[in-house]
């Protein structure tokens, strides 16, 4: 299985980075192994529709849990869309983040937890 | 000739500024850009009636024909559209109308249809002014702006005027105009977003040049940094309370006091020099 976590930076003692659709970087996690890939999130940039890009990029990695600290409207009809369930509430490193996900200490949202473009603000 | 008045910061005068210089010169023809709130038929009489419905191009899409390639939401620059797994997603409001995604479906699975986003409508008086009216919830006012500018008199002289800021629909404004007039007012806020349109207007690469609103609220800094970026100064309009008292009213300055026609003409001969 695979996990994205959305970072400020590339390796497992990064900050989680609480944007979704312009965080910096996604680390692709196996959670059993930790062995994880850390992808340039391209949608960063974006002058629009960051979020459903981004579910996109996810989605095409073959990600089925996404952990972040917000996903808007847009992007979230497009990650339900792939399947991915969406993990929030969650902040520190990485490594500190996948420690509260095997205690099963995230909550998993059914909806958008902000509304459009928060995180351009 | 094509003149648009424009500013960075909103307020600080550009319709006042486009209105009273239309009336000043004969022969105008009044242009109000501003589709998400245009306000110069406020302060020209008779009403305003419809002309024209426009509308942009936007994609629906044939699920029975889609392969789920892809191709349109890797093309579409605004990523308006989603294709995960065998499910496509389409987001209205971020869709530019650009008709790309159906020139690059191989499967033929998009097609065309025609969206309304507002109205264009005119006052002809003696001096006809056309405006834009940007459909509520519609977040994409440049079509309209578009179609706007092209209603320009090409022999006789055009005053457009520009929406705030220096986004999309105020360069779309700007562009191919022959000369910018930049409305500010003396005050911090005014010389800074003054300097985010000159910024602009130099990318553009449009003649500009500026009027000080409501001289004598603030301070001489704007003066100061004309003088040092070499901007010509059109004129300074006084922050006189008659101009106040008739702008509550609805009346233009030049109706109600009639000696501020010769201001006006002066901006307008000067703007003439420059270009």
């Amino acid at each position: 299985m695979k996990i994205a976590v959305t970072a400020k930076g590339n390796e497992l003692t990064s900050e989680m980075d609480p944007r979704f659709g312009r965080c910096r970087f996604f680390l692709i996690v196996d959670p059993n192994t930790k062995e994880f890939e850390a992808v340039e999130n391209k949608s960063a940039m974006a002058t629009g529709g960051a979020g459903p890009q981004a579910s996109q990029t996810i989605s095409r990695l073959g990600v089925e849990v996404l952990i972040t600290g917000n996903v808007g409207p847009n992007a979230f009809e497009a990650l339900k869309a792939s399947g991915i369930r969406v993990l929030i509430g969650a902040s520190g490193t990485v490594e500190e983040i996948l420690g509260k996900y095997d205690k099963g200490e995230l909550e998993e949202i059914q909806g958008a937890s902000v509304g459009s473009h928060s995180g351009m603000r | 000739m094509k003149i648009a008045v424009a500013s960075g910061k909103g307020g600080t005068g550009k319709t006042t500024v486009a209105v009273n210089l239309a009336l000043s010169i004969k022969g105008s023809t009044l242009i109000d850009c501003d589709v998400e709130g245009p306000n110069c038929h406020l302060f020209v009489r008779g009403p305003m009636k419809k002309v024209k419905d426009v509308s942009i191009p936007a994609p629906k899409f044939d699920l029975d024909k889609c392969t789920y390639c892809g191709k349109c939401a890797d093309f579409c620059q605004y990523n308006a559209i989603s294709v995960i797994g065998r499910k496509l997603l389409f987001f209205k409001e971020l869709c530019h109308g650009c008709g790309g995604c159906r020139i690059i479906c191989p499967a033929e699975a998009v097609e065309e249809i025609e969206h309304h986003i507002g109205v264009i409508e005119m006052n002809e008086g003696e001096r006809p002014l056309f405006h834009g009216m940007l459909d509520i919830g519609e977040p994409f006012g440049v079509p309209i702006i578009r179609e706007l500018k092209g209603l320009s008199d090409d022999d006789g002289i055009t005053i457009f005027d520009s929406p705030p800021g220096t986004a999309c629909p105020a360069v779309e404004t700007m562009r191919d105009v022959d000369l910018c007039i930049l409305v500010t007012e003396p005050t911090p806020f005014g010389l800074h977003d003054l300097k985010l349109t000159v910024d602009v207007v130099r990318e553009i690469g449009v003649p500009f040049g500026v009027v000080v609103n409501r001289d004598g609220i603030g301070d001489d800094r704007v003066d100061t940094y004309c003088r040092e970026e070499g901007i010509p100064l059109l004129a300074k309009i006084p922050n006189d309370m008659e101009i106040a008292k008739a702008y509550s009213m609805g009346v233009p300055i030049v109706v109600a006091l009639p000696h501020y026609m010769e201001l006006f003409r002066e901006i307008y001969e000067k703007a003439r020099g420059m270009i």
